[in-house]
């Protein structure tokens, strides 16, 4: 593997650059803080003629889904990013790019949802997008969002899975952050990924339907067939995962672990918390408390099989989620995560810690502090970490 | 093709003919069917005008009639009628 130069790049800007070198035919992004960065950057890259995109400078987020999806059905390769509220108005959309099986890749730099108003970050974003079918993927560094951005368009235009797929940047602990990181080549990403060759397309020389109405004698085969394409997808991620760390020498799996050996209890995170979070095992290991970490990277579809095998053993399970499912008793990692266990003969305790809620920072000694406390629970717990009362 | 497993089904239910549409017959969905009394027709045409389906057409003799395959029963050709020849009659 060739050294590569380490370059100090803010993460948005860098997300920008790894799209620039993606081959995109159209790009659709409105501005939205955190993630305007990515819209801005996109824009100057075009503008200067470093990549060759129709950059569509769209009115709303609803119009730069739309445009994704109709450019996507023309066998273009469609780009888009956003966040909070402006993933919010795009919801609509998300399920039928979904099932027209649409290869979009869109960045969304999570953020708060409205009310109240808040800019900074958290999950509440991507949470209400769970079962639009899109896969999910999170990102802890400015690395990870280059290399996953590199791979999303592999894995979407896959013949096995032709599905959009949505990179989490975490909105300004990671969008706004200057972190070092390397680049691929233009010519090793060319060979990496090459043109998108689409199954069908929109063209008036050859009509077909897209996006056809069915009745009910056809539209639940049209969801099993969708919820197949998601559940199977996870083969080819994985792959073009491998693909990536032979060529480039970083290793992405569905579940990561850090010092779970022997662990009696393990930490659940999700996005930037988890190299905080390592920090947090680093100290209580060192306390003496036998604490491990699982990092969730694949979100959609849900890496059922890998959490087991990576949590095997474990007597407690603390679950950090940075957003609730209101009315459900906790966050919605803490659910997916407690419906994993609910088959076997023996399961852990499940404890959940609601933080980082509207950007607050969780530090490092949050996590020993929860983690020391998630050690004496001897039932499930919920619980909104360090809110007062 | 009630009978179609998901698997049948083309990635992203594409269509590859075009105007198969065509072979969807929506007047399955009609509880009420227009039934003309050609003595009050005068042959205006507003029936055919305001179908919403298109699917009313004029015989050789100048009255009309609507496509049953296709006519959903939704009684605008009714309302319109300026001499009440068209009446809504409940399917059996």
């Amino acid at each position: 593997m060739a050294k590569r130069k380490r370059i100090g790049m803010e993460v948005a800007l860098a997300a920008a650059e790894a799209v620039g070198m993606c081959n995109v035919d159209v790009a659709a992004v409105y501005p939205i803080t955190p993630q305007s960065h990515i819209a801005e950057h996109l824009s100057d890259l075009v503008a200067d003629g470093k990549t060759d995109t129709e950059y569509v400078t769209v009115e709303s987020e609803h119009t730069s889904m739309s445009v994704c999806i109709g450019a996507s059905a023309t066998g273009a390769r469609a780009y888009t990013a956003t966040c909070a509220q402006g993933l919010m108005l795009m919801h609509e959309l998300l399920p039928i790019a979904s099932a027209m099986r649409c290869p979009i890749v869109m960045s969304v730099a999570n953020r708060p949802v409205n009310a109240p108003l808040n800019i900074l970050s958290d999950h509440s974003d991507i949470m209400p997008q769970r079962d639009s079918g899109w896969i999910v993927i999170f990102s802890e560094n400015g690395q990870e969002v280059v290399d996953l951005t590199l791979m999303a368009y592999r894995i979407a235009e896959d013949k096995d899975v032709m599905l959009p797929v949505i990179i989490c940047i975490d909105g300004f602990i990671l969008t706004h952050m200057v972190e070092p990181m390397e680049f691929p080549d233009q010519k090793e990403i060319d060979k990496f990924l090459p043109d998108y060759k689409p199954y069908a397309t929109l063209h008036p020389d050859k009509p077909l339907t897209m996006g056809a109405f069915a009745m009910p004698d056809f539209f639940p085969q049209m969801m099993k067939a969708k919820d197949m394409a998601l559940l199977n997808s996870k083969k080819t991620i994985v792959k073009v995962w491998d693909e990536w760390e032979k060529k480039f020498g970083r290793r992405y799996r569905p579940v990561e672990t850090y010092r779970t050996e022997g662990a009696e209890v393990i930490l659940v995170t999700m996005g930037s918390m988890s190299e905080t979070a390592e920090l947090g095992v680093d100290e209580l290991r060192d306390k003496g408390v036998s604490v491990g970490l699982v990092k969730i990277r694949l979100w959609r579809p849900f890496p059922s099989d890998e959490l087991k095998a990576a949590v095997k053993g474990a007597r407690i399970l603390a679950v950090m989620d940075r957003a609730i499912s209101p009315g459900t008793g906790g966050g919605p990692v803490f659910t997916d995560v407690k419906a994993v266990f609910y088959g076997e003969d023996s399961r852990p305790i499940i404890v959940n810690y609601v933080m980082g809620l509207g950007g607050i920072d969780v530090t490092v000694g949050d996590f020993v502090k929860m983690g020391e406390k998630a050690a004496k629970a001897k039932k499930e717990e919920y619980e909104f970490y360090g809110v007062m009362g | 093709m009630a009978e179609a497993t998901w698997r049948d089904i083309f990635p992203g239910n594409v269509v590859l003919t075009p105007g198969s549409a065509k072979e969807y017959h929506t007047g399955g969905w009609r509880s009420l069917r227009p039934i003309w009394d050609n003595s009050k027709c005068i042959k205006c045409g507003i029936c055919y005008v305001y179908c919403p389906e298109g699917c009313v057409s004029q015989d050789k003799d100048g009255y009309f009639m609507a496509d049953l395959d296709y006519c959903k029963g939704c009684g605008i050709c009714a309302q319109e009628c300026w001499t009440g020849a068209i009446e809504m009659v409940e399917e059996g």
